[in-house]
């Protein structure tokens, strides 16, 4: 019984907590369009709050994201692409609003490490079946194997 | 033998590179952000100085390098730093101050109580031209040189080591 009521109240507990994160940014938006408000989630789910570095600006509450996410809303209604908005944010905060910054000096060993690492995977790879398939030691499985023939066929 | 030794360092090189890479890591200020407008003239704005009838533009202040120091009286560093700015004021270093985001009245009283070390304050009530320059968050102080491009910016309080090691550098150019 008593264990019973332990846990129903932990589940409400947490229950709880989870709805307290779900409240954590208040303000809504009317969109007028339910493919702006599309637009809406997504442009500030990749937009990097200043302030607050490991956080979107969706997940932000930091007065700065607040002001963002006014900013994307007021541009999407007025007609702005993605791209637009993005450029506008890009100009002032640099790329470091953007959660996928783009190709440049300062990004290129960011963006190249991926395929860098998969070549240098590939290659080891290579290497080794290249160096255990070397010419004796598959003409001394033959050998053996013909052996084991002749042991075992009844020859 | 050769492909045996370097079987056997390779991992000790892949370490090696792998711990200067971290240590390198270590030694950066990921919260350290150059400004977007760096090098660029300070973004058009109109704006009410405080306590007046009178606005500024951009114009208004070439001709001579100053500080634009953006603060509001719900800053607490703002609070911090700013008997070092009436300091630097009263060395004869140019500040302009940037009122974002408050209330022009506490921010005039906040004056009166602490004493005032701007040659001009700028009220900008709704952040627009702190968003055009890229600022987000208060304190923060701007460099603007002689012809109005923006040389530096300093997030967070300045105090003497911020200005000698970061801002003085600027002042001495000219």
């Amino acid at each position: 019984m008593i264990r019973v009521l332990f846990s129903s109240v932990l589940v409400s507990l947490m229950m709880s907590i989870a709805s307290m994160n779900a409240v954590a940014v208040i303000e809504t938006y009317e969109f007028s369009t339910p493919e702006l408000e599309l637009r809406y989630k997504a442009l500030s789910q990749e937009l990097r709050c200043p302030k607050c570095q490991n956080q979107n600006i969706a997940d932000s509450n930091a007065p700065i994201s607040r002001d963002l996410r006014a900013i994307v809303h007021e541009q999407l209604e007025a007609g702005a692409s993605d791209d637009q908005i993005i450029t506008y944010l890009v100009d002032r905060y640099g790329e470091f609003v953007r959660y996928r910054p783009g190709v440049d000096g300062n990004t290129f060993w960011l963006w190249s490490a991926p395929i860098i690492l998969f070549l240098m995977a590939f290659a080891v790879v290579w290497l080794q079946i290249r160096g255990d398939r070397d010419v004796t030691t598959v003409e001394s499985n033959a050998e053996r194997a013909r052996e084991l023939r002749e042991k075992y066929d009844g020859k | 033998m050769r492909r045996l030794l370097l079987k056997r360092f390779l991992p000790l090189a892949a370490f090696l590179v792998l711990v200067l890479l971290l240590v390198r890591g270590l030694s950066l200020d990921p919260t350290e952000l150059p400004s977007a407008r760096l090098g660029d003239r300070i973004p058009a704005f109109n704006l009410p100085l405080l306590n007046t009838d009178d606005r500024r533009s951009a114009d208004d202040w070439i001709g001579q390098p100053a500080l634009l120091n953006v603060w509001a009286t719900w800053c607490f560093s703002c609070r911090v730093e700013h008997p070092y700015l009436l300091e630097l004021a009263g060395q004869g270093v140019v500040i302009y101050g940037l009122n974002y985001k408050d209330e022009p009245e506490k921010a005039a009283q906040w004056l009166v109580d602490l004493g005032n070390p701007y040659a001009e304050t700028i009220v900008d009530q709704r952040g627009d031209f702190g968003l055009d320059l890229g600022v987000y968050g208060a304190p923060e102080t701007y460099v603007i040189d002689a012809d109005g491009i923006i040389r530096h910016r300093h997030v967070g309080v300045v105090n003497a080591q911020v200005w000698t090691e970061q801002l003085q550098p600027f002042f001495e150019a000219d």
